[in-house]
C-alpha cells in the first residue's frame, strides 16, 4: 500500500520510493529510506499534509508526495 | 609561527543549534550579507582567541550536500572552492542518525572536519549516551561535545579546530563510506579512469569526484568541463556508461542505492556508539503538538497567535512609531530654526527629512515583526504553521510558509516582503513577493477612509471591506496565473522536518531582529533618500511661478485692514478679530499653495498624464495625488488636501467638502480606491522587492504589472459602472 493510505497511529516499513529525482532525494535525505520504519503521527486538520516519525524525527510531507512511497503495514506487538 | 587568519566554516542541519553556537562564538561582531549572486544570507564574524585571528563563517543549514537547493550549493561551493582551514559540523546529538548523513558527506569531501556533538544534555535527558571516542575512532574525525545554549565546550571546539588547522591533512582510510560491492567497483573503475585523464592541478578529491559523477551531479559535471576542457568528455561519457550499467544491475538509480548505503553505514555506526538506557523516552514535542496541531484546536490557536503578532506589530508598534514621528518633527523643526532660508533648507527639511522620516517611522513595526517571526522560527512553531496552512496556500500554488508574509502585507508590505526569507524555494519566494503588495497595507487605509467616507457615507465600512477582499482575490488570481505561466514547473518538495520545540534564546532573537532592521535601514535608506529628493524637486520647482492672482498683496491688505481694529484693549474682542484675520490669511495661502502645486513640475506631469487617467474617472488632481503616492501611500491624502485646496488634510470634513464640490462621483471614487489598492507599490516596497528578489527585472515587472492591473480594473469598474448608469 501507499503511505497516504495509512491511518493515524499506524506503523509501517518503507518498501520503495518513487517520484521525480529531486523529490526522491529530498525524501531520502530526511531519513525515509528503504527498509526504515515509519509511524503515522497525524494528518493536518485539512487532511493534507501528514506528519510521520522516522528515525526519531518528525517529518511532514504532502499527501501527493506520500503517494510516491510504497509501504507495508506493520502490526504492533 | 606564521600569523594569519584562520577560516573556520560552520556546517550543520537546520535546527542543530548552529546559529546559537555561531552567535556565542562571535557575539555582536558579525557581518551579515548575501552569498554572491543569491539571496541566501551569509554571516561571518571575526574573533581573536588563543593568539589567533579567526574568521567564523556560518554556512546555510542543510540536510545534505546535493545540488538541489541554493543553500546546499552555496555550502558545498564554499567548502570546495574557498578551502576553509577547518569545517566544523554541528550535529544535534539527540538526533544523531539523521545528522550523520550530512556529516558523512562532509567526511567524503577533502577537507579538515570536526564534529561538534551539540545539545549533548538533551541527548542525555532523552535517555541515550554517545560514546564520543568510539565515534571519533570509527569515523576518523575529531569529536567534541558542546552545549551551545550554555556556552559549554566552545573553547575546546576552537582549540581542536586550531590543532587540526595546524596539522597536515591526512585522510585516514576509515573515513570512507563503504558502498555495496557493485558501486565500489564502479567507483574504483571510474577513479582509475579519471587519474589517467587529469594532472596534479586537479583540485578535487578523485574518489569523491567519481562518486558525484556516478550520482549524476550536474554541478560537478559542469565544474569538470570548466576545469579540464575537452578531456572531460571522456570522463563524463565513461561515468554515464558506468551509471547505465549500475542502474540495470541494481534496478534503481545509483544515487538512490548510494543514499541507502550511507544510511546503512550510519545505522552501523549508531549501533556501536549509542547506548540507550531503559528509561522510557518522553517525546515532549509530540505532546505539545497534540494541542498545537490538533484537529480542532490547531487552527484557533494559529489564528490567535497570528492575531497576537499583528497586534504586537501594529498596535503596540504604534506607540514608538508616534514617538519617532514626534522625533522627526523635532529634527525638522530644529533645521527649520537653525538654517537660513534657502533652497538647501527646503531640500533638507521638506525633501530629505520629510521623505526619509516618513519611512523611518516603520522601524518599530519591523523590529517587532521580526522579533515575533524569530520567536516563531526559534521555537519551532513556524514549521507547524506551514503544516497547518499548506493545504490552503497550495491552492494558490504556494508553500504553507507563504501565509505569514502575505498576512503581514495587511500591515506593511516592507516587512512582509522581508519575511519571505523564511521560504526555502526561490520560486515560492518570488511569487510571494510579487503578490504580497495586493494585500492592502495599512498606509492605504487613510485613502479609503477619506474617499469611502465622503462618497459612500453610511456604507463606507462595507465598501472598504470589499476593497480588501478584492485585493485578496487579485492576489489569488495572479498567484495562480504566475504559477502556471511565469514560474511554472514542479513545486519544490514540501517534505520538511518538524523540529523539536525549543525554548528560544533571547540573544538569538535580538541578533536576528537587529540584523533585519540594519538591513532595512541601510538598504532602504539609499533608495528612499533619492526618491524623496526627486519627488521634492518635482513638486517644488519651478520657483518663478506666474500666479493668476497676487496672493501676497491680498495677504498684505488683509493684514492692514485688521491692524486698526485690533487695538481696542478688550482681550476677548481682540482675539476674535485675530482669529478672523488668521482664517482669512490661511484661506488665501491655501489657494496660493494649490495654484503653486498645479504649476509645479509634478502638477504639469499630472496634467500631462490626465488623458491616461480620464478613462478611469480620475482628474489631474487625483493623478498628481497618485503620483506622489509613489513615495508612500499616505501621501495621497495630503496631496489631495493641497490640490483640492482643502483647509487641513487632517480635518477630513474640509477635504470631504472640497471633494464633493470637485465633481468626483461615488463611481470615480471607487475607481480611485481600486487604483490605490492595486497600483505600483510605494518606494520602500520597491526597495524591498529589489533587495529580496535580487533582480531589477522582477522589480520592473512588478511595477509594470501592478500598475497595469490597477488601470485595467479601475477601467472596468468605472466604464462598466457608467454603462450600468451609475
Amino acid at each position: 500500500m501507499r503511505l497516504n493510505e495509512m491511518k493515524e497511529g499506524q506503523r509501517g516499513r518503507i518498501l520503495k520510493i518513487g517520484g521525480e529525482s529531486r523529490l526522491r532525494r529530498r525524501i531520502l535525505e530526511m531519513g525515509l529510506t528503504k527498509g526504515s520504519e515509519i509511524y503515522i503521527e497525524k494528518y493536518a486538520p485539512l487532511k493534507d499534509p501528514l506528519e510521520v516519525t522516522v528515525r526519531g524525527c518528525h517529518v511532514s510531507l504532502r499527501v501527493k508526495e506520500a503517494a510516491e512511497i510504497d509501504i507495508e503495514a506493520l502490526t504492533d506487538y | 609561527m606564521e600569523k594569519r587568519q584562520l577560516r573556520i566554516a560552520l556546517a550543520g542541519n537546520p535546527n542543530s543549534g548552529k546559529t546559537t553556537i555561531f552567535n556565542n562564538m562571535t557575539g555582536t561582531r558579525q557581518k551579515v550579507g548575501n552569498w554572491p549572486g543569491v539571496t541566501v544570507e551569509k554571516k561571518e564574524g571575526d574573533i581573536h582567541k588563543f593568539g589567533y585571528d579567526m574568521k567564523i563563517i556560518d554556512l546555510p543549514g542543510t540536510y545534505s550536500l546535493t545540488p538541489f537547493s541554493i543553500e546546499e550549493i552555496v555550502a558545498r561551493d564554499f567548502i570546495l572552492d574557498e578551502n576553509p582551514d577547518v569545517v566544523i559540523d554541528i550535529i544535534d546529538a539527540s538526533n544523531l542518525e539523521r545528522n550523520l548523513y550530512l556529516a558523512n558527506q562532509l567526511r567524503e569531501l577533502d577537507c579538515k572536519v570536526i564534529f561538534a556533538l551539540n545539545m549533548a544534555d538533551v541527548a542525555k535527558s532523552r535517555g541515550f549516551k554517545i560514546d564520543a571516542p568510539k565515534l571519533s575512532e570509527l569515523l576518523g574525525v575529531p569529536v567534541v561535545f558542546t552545549v551551545g545554549n550554555k556556552n559549554e565546550g566552545l573553547d575546546e571546539l576552537l582549540k581542536t579546530a586550531l590543532e587540526l588547522a595546524n596539522s597536515p591533512l591526512e585522510i585516514p582510510e576509515e573515513r570512507r563510506v563503504r558502498y555495496s560491492n557493485d558501486i565500489e567497483s564502479a567507483i574504483g573503475e571510474l577513479k582509475d579512469f579519471i587519474k589517467l585523464q587529469v594532472d596534479s592541478s586537479f583540485s578535487y578529491n578523485i574518489r569523491w569526484t567519481a562518486i558525484k559523477l556516478l550520482e549524476d551531479d550536474k554541478i560537478i559535471k559542469d565544474r569538470i568541463r570548466e576545469k579540464i576542457g575537452v578531456q572531460s568528455q571522456h570522463i563524463l561519457s565513461k561515468a554515464e556508461k558506468l551509471r547505465g550499467k549500475l542502474s540495470k544491475r541494481l534496478d534503481d538509480d545509483p544515487e538512490i542505492v548510494m543514499t541507502d548505503d550511507r544510511y546503512g553505514f550510519i545505522a552501523g555506526t549508531i549501533k556501536e556508539v549509542i547506548s540507550t538506557s531503559t528509561r522510557h523516552r518522553v517525546d515532549i514535542s509530540r505532546n505539545i503538538d497534540l494541542v498545537l496541531t490538533n484537529r480542532f484546536l490547531g487552527f484557533p490557536i494559529f489564528i490567535f497567535l497570528i492575531w497576537a503578532i499583528f497586534q504586537t506589530t501594529f498596535t503596540l508598534g504604534a506607540y514608538p512609531m508616534e514617538w519617532l514621528n514626534t522625533g522627526v518633527g523635532y529634527v525638522s523643526a530644529f533645521f527649520e530654526y537653525v538654517l537660513p532660508n534657502s533652497l538647501l533648507k527646503d531640500l533638507i527639511v521638506d525633501g530629505i527629512i520629510a521623505g526619509v522620516g516618513s519611512i523611518i517611522i516603520f522601524l518599530p513595526n519591523i523590529l517587532l515583526l521580526f522579533f515575533c517571526i524569530a520567536l516563531f522560527e526559534d521555537t519551532g512553531y513556524m514549521a507547524r504553521a506551514a503544516f497547518l496552512m499548506d493545504k490552503i496556500m497550495h491552492l494558490i500554488g504556494l508553500h504553507g510558509k507563504s501565509f505569514i508574509p502575505m498576512l503581514m502585507g495587511f500591515g506593511c508590505s516592507v516587512p512582509a516582503i522581508m519575511a519571505t526569507r523564511s521560504l526555502e524555494s526561490k520560486k515560492d519566494r518570488i511569487l510571494t513577493i510579487l503578490i504580497t503588495p495586493f494585500m492592502s497595507c495599512s498606509a492605504r487605509l487613510p485613502v479609503y477612509i477619506v474617499l469611502a467616507g465622503t462618497f459612500f457615507a453610511a456604507h463606507a465600512g462595507t465598501v472598504i471591506f470589499i476593497i480588501y477582499l478584492f485585493g485578496i482575490l487579485m492576489a489569488i488570481i495572479t498567484g495562480r496565473l504566475f504559477r502556471t505561466v511565469l514560474l511554472k514547473g514542479e513545486d519544490a518538495p514540501f517534505v520538511m522536518e518538524l523540529p523539536p520545540y525549543r525554548v528560544p534564546m533571547m540573544k538569538n532573537l535580538l541578533i536576528h531582529m537587529w540584523d533585519r532592521s540594519k538591513m532595512f535601514l541601510r538598504k532602504m535608506g539609499g533608495i528612499i533618500l533619492v526618491g524623496s529628493v526627486v519627488i521634492w524637486v518635482l513638486s517644488s520647482f519651478p520657483k518663478n511661478i506666474q500666479y493668476s492672482k497676487d496672493y501676497d498683496a491680498q495677504i498684505r491688505s488683509v493684514n492692514q485692514s485688521y491692524e486698526q481694529q485690533t487695538i481696542s484693549g478688550k482681550e476677548d474682542y481682540d482675539n476674535r478679530i485675530i482669529q478672523q484675520k488668521d482664517a482669512l490669511i490661511r484661506e488665501i495661502s491655501i489657494a496660493k499653495e494649490a495654484e503653486r502645486a498645479e504649476k509645479s513640475y509634478i502638477g504639469r506631469i499630472g496634467k500631462a498624464v490626465e488623458p491616461l487617467f480620464e478613462p478611469i474617472g480620475i482628474d489631474w488632481r487625483g493623478s498628481v495625488a497618485l503620483l506622489t503616492g509613489f513615495v508612500a501611500k499616505e501621501i495621497v491624502v495630503s496631496t489631495m488636501g493641497v490640490l483640492y485646496a482643502a483647509d487641513d488634510a487632517a480635518e477630513s470634513d474640509a477635504l470631504q467638502n472640497a471633494l464633493l464640490k470637485s465633481g468626483m462621483t461615488p463611481l470615480s471614487a471607487l475607481s480611485m480606491m481600486i487604483f490605490v489598492l492595486l497600483y505600483i507599490p510605494c518606494l520602500a516596497t520597491i526597495g524591498a522587492i529589489t533587495r529580496e528578489t535580487g533582480s531589477v527585472k522582477w522589480t520592473l515587472f512588478n511595477i509594470v504589472f501592478t500598475t497595469g492591473v490597477a488601470w485595467t480594473m479601475s477601467f472596468v469598474v468605472f466604464q462598466g459602472g457608467r454603462l450600468l448608469g451609475f
